[in-house]
């Protein structure tokens, strides 16, 4: 095992090294640094263009460049990157990655993560319904996904949801006939997915389409959306709810125990709603962060409380249970900063952003620029999962099917276990072996293609440096970005083929 | 991957019973000839192909192609006198005015030059982008793929390191350069450079196949018959794994036109004068508030032309894939069922009424 790492190791190094001198010796031959001074009409151009010779070594063939770019690079294992400087504008070019690099993981990891939960619980719903309505529905809906060209989204994106909501929020009343559209629409998808005979479907569909019927009126009446909030009612019903789906996924709703625990999780939650508040008041990302651990240790304390026979499977109900509610009071916290947020006088009622990654000259407290960066991640993430979405439905998809025609699921189907059991236990953690493998080189892709959904909503990420670089002349800023993204690529293969010994027994490394 | 059909004879009951009827459904039919048959009743596949025909056949005929004449009657570059205010479509589909085209069906840009023409012109930019990018990385791929599966060793080594390194690099950072290095290039450039960087993931598939097919025994008789290796992976080994191949081409293309309205939206790719799908988008897409036609037409081309060749991919995987059963489903089987009980209940009925007489 150990030598196949080192190998694998050593052969990923040589492909890196392979593929940043091509495109440094590439990016060389294409940029003019000159291209100025050509035109210039300067008395002293001779001396000039001599001067730039000089600073950027330019009478050096470019592989011997590469070697002392190499050099700088090579620093990093000991602790003094040098990936050169921006000659333009004299900056570091690893002070310029540092934070552009954030800004791109940012939106990058979390359109992922919503990307793989909402296309991967869509993907499973509709193979467990092949052939219905819902599957032939979702199989279009993610082939028109994942025909969408990014930037063309990104514009619609722009002009409807941020520029109308926007303009909606001016007087937040929603008509009527939309109200009762979108409850009928919502309810027939959730009937669809649920499926079942006529009878369960028409009920499915009171009341998914009644909730939302309700939901929708109530946001209309109040005009909840210009003081938005969810108190510690709404928060406590909620989290009961939440915890009954978690532990009929988890445990199934026979397991008493893992049911009780999972709901005291929930109404413990919301009574703690009222002193977290005082805490909440000098709140930092390590608090925040600390709180959530705090949550999901709360929640395995209170399964192993309840105890029983399995103790473990009540802990994990009650810990999912515990950080699903510790979100839905981070959510309200958020809630109650967003009138302030809204009517600052840098926003002027206009919150969602279309461009940039935070609005310049914003003053408030941690609530109000935590809002402003969901603000202005809504749109691109929305952009970027609308399109990976696509792509983890149909691998779900098709993955489960594959695992639902194997022999151990009928195996497990004949010794009589539930379905929930069939399904969750034997039949989706096998569906995720393959998946597993997609998410790494998935993220290396959504990478490279980041350089689109930055420069179309305008955010200082590293895709924005590369192009400003190629725009400028400059090489350094073009290789560090092709350097990063090289790298997760390269790290990305290595990871799923390791991930993949790990998870299926039958794959063997050979050392 | 080769269909590998269980003997023909037919098994005599249980579960088998259901794979003999499907047997007897492909009796004394070609492989082609199953394939075929499959991909025609795939709807999607279908609707696909013939919205697809109809595209192609209508960008290609209207404002000509080269030097052959179009049918319509303008082209994408002149310019003539905005008939409506900003250009408006003068399409439309019903309402007071009934149906009529008008003379600028999709509308003018803003010095009066046809829309209807340049999305056509967008349309064959495009479309001959995504078919040269798509046959070129394929030859490549399979190439490629096809000597390191069959030779394995030390050639398979260095091809998928090759490989590898070609994955590393984002296929939008070599456009980009390459754009910047050549400045505007025409479509015919611009394709031949993406497919020589999009053919690595068929490639792997290539080579994962035919590792798989050299260990079988068709090779191995193939070799004892005195074939060459040339003639092996040729004759022997492509035709099996042409399912995967196809379909993985109808991949490619479709990501070929989205890859192709990036590189242009980006300012790398096809550029003005000349028109592609992605750059009448880049052009347009400040006009969305004020002449909405502009962005809209280019985008729904786009859309549609991606969406068929996926379908198309779809039904083409469906056809190809051995496995692929056709499960009816819980609605198909009640209504078999009825059938079953309706015959059944006329049956005894019809018999009751014949036992007397009998």
């Amino acid at each position: 095992m150990f030598s196949f790492i080192l190998r694998r190791f050593l052969s990923s190094v040589a492909v890196l090294l392979v593929a940043t001198f091509l495109v440094y010796v590439l990016v060389a031959f294409a940029v003019d640094p000159l291209e100025n001074l050509r035109q210039s009409t300067a008395p002293n151009k001779e001396a000039l263009m001599e001067a730039r010779v000089e600073q950027l070594q330019l009478d050096v063939p470019s592989p011997i460049r590469y070697l002392g770019w190499l050099r700088g690079v090579g620093g990093c294992f000991v602790g003094q990157c040098d990936l050169g400087v921006k000659w333009t504008t004299n900056e570091s070019v690893i002070a310029v990655l540092g934070s552009s690099i954030v800004i791109t993981m940012r939106l990058v990891l979390l359109a992922t993560i919503l990307a793989i939960i909402f296309g991967v619980a869509v993907g499973i719903a509709s193979a467990l319904r092949q052939y219905s309505g819902f599957d032939y529905g979702i199989t279009f809906l993610s082939f028109l996904l994942y025909s969408l060209p990014t930037f063309w989204v990104a514009v619609l994106l722009k002009q409807w949801v941020a520029i109308g909501f926007n303009d909606f929020l001016v007087d937040p009343v929603i008509a009527p006939v939309v109200v009762i559209a979108t409850s009928a629409v919502i309810g027939i998808i959730w009937a669809a997915a649920i499926g079942g005979d006529g009878r369960r479907r028409l009920a499915v569909f009171a009341v998914a389409g009644g909730a939302t019927l309700a939901v929708l009126g109530y946001i209309s009446a109040t005009q909840w959306l210009l003081n938005p909030g969810l108190g510690p009612v709404v928060i406590g019903v909620t989290g009961v709810g939440l915890a009954v789906v978690v532990t009929l996924l988890s445990a199934g709703l026979r397991n008493k125990r893992a049911l009780y625990s999972a709901i005291a999780t929930a109404l413990l939650g919301a009574a703690l709603w009222w002193p977290l508040q005082f805490l909440f008041v000098e709140a930092t990302t390590p608090l925040i962060l600390g709180l959530a651990v705090v949550a999901v240790g709360v929640g395995v304390v209170i399964g192993y409380i309840f105890g029983g026979p399995d103790p473990g499977i009540s802990a994990r109900g009650a810990a999912i249970t515990a950080l699903l509610v510790a979100l839905l009071i981070f959510v309200d916290r958020m809630m109650s900063a967003w009138y302030a947020y809204s009517n600052s006088s840098v926003i002027g009622g206009r919150p969602i952003a279309t461009i940039g990654s935070q609005t310049p000259g914003l003053h408030g407290n941690f609530w109000v620029t935590q809002l402003d960066t969901f603000t202005h991640l809504l749109l691109p993430t929305m952009a970027l999962v609308l399109i990976s979405f696509a792509g983890y439905t149909r691998y779900s998809r098709a993955s489960m099917l594959e695992v639902l025609n194997q022999d151990y699921v009928r195996t497990a189907r004949a010794k009589g276990l539930t379905e929930r059991t069939v399904i969750m236990r034997h039949a989706f953690r096998n569906t995720l072996i393959p998946l597993a493998t997609i998410v790494p080189l998935d993220i290396a892709g959504v990478l490279g293609g980041a350089v689109i959904t930055e420069r179309i909503f305008g955010w200082p990420g590293m895709g924005t440096m590369f192009l400003r670089g190629l725009g400028a002349n400059e090489v350094e800023p073009v290789m560090a970005f092709v350097l990063v993204v090289g790298a997760v690529a390269v790290l990305a293969n290595f990871v799923a083929d390791l991930v993949y010994a790990a998870l299926d027994p039958r794959i063997r490394v050979h050392a | 991957m080769s269909i590998s059909l269980p003997p023909p004879s037919l098994p005599p009951e249980g579960e088998h019973l259901e794979n003999a009827i499907e047997l007897k459904e492909v009796e004394g039919l070609s492989q082609g000839q199953i394939v075929f048959r499959r991909f025609i009743r795939h709807k999607g596949a279908i609707t696909g192909s013939i919205v697809l025909g109809f595209v192609v056949l209508v960008a290609i005929t209207s404002i000509g192609w080269g030097p052959i004449p179009g049918w319509w009657r303008w082209n994408y570059t002149q310019t003539a006198t905005v008939l409506n205010p900003g250009g408006r479509p003068t399409l439309s589909l019903g309402g007071a005015n009934g149906w009529h085209l008008g003379d600028y069906p999709f509308g003018q840009d803003e010095i009066g030059r046809d829309m209807f023409a340049r999305t056509m012109r967008g349309i064959q930019q495009s479309l001959t982008v995504m078919v040269i990018i798509g046959l070129l990385s394929t030859a490549i791929g399979l190439t490629i793929g096809a000597i390191a599966g069959f030779f394995r060793g030390r050639i398979d080594n260095l091809l998928m390191r090759l490989t590898d390194v070609f994955i590393v690099i984002p296929i939008l950072v070599t456009g980009a350069v390459l754009g910047k290095l050549v400045g505007g290039v025409g479509a015919i450039a611009l394709a031949l450079g993406l497919g020589l960087l999009s053919w690595t993931g068929m490639a792997r598939l290539v080579r994962g196949d035919f590792l798989a097919l050299r260990e079988r025994e068709f090779v191995d008789a193939a070799r004892v018959a005195g074939a060459s290796s040339a003639r092996i992976i040729l004759k022997h080994m492509v035709p099996n794994a042409m399912g995967v191949i196809i379909v993985n081409t109808t991949l490619l293309m479709s990501a070929a036109i989205l890859l192709e309205t990036a590189l242009s939206y980006l300012g790398f790719g096809i550029s003005p004068p000349d028109i592609s799908l992605g750059n009448l988008i880049e052009q347009y897409q400040g006009a969305f508030t004020t002449r909405p036609w502009l962005f809209w037409w280019p985008g729904m081309f786009i859309v549609t032309i991606a969406l068929c060749v996926n379908f198309i991919g779809d039904g083409l995987r469906d056809a190809f894939d051995p496995r692929q059963r056709r499960i009816p489903t819980a609605r198909a089987l009640r209504r078999t069922d009825k059938a079953a009980a309706r015959m059944a209940a006329r049956a005894a009925s019809v018999g009751r009424i014949e036992e007397p007489g009998a």
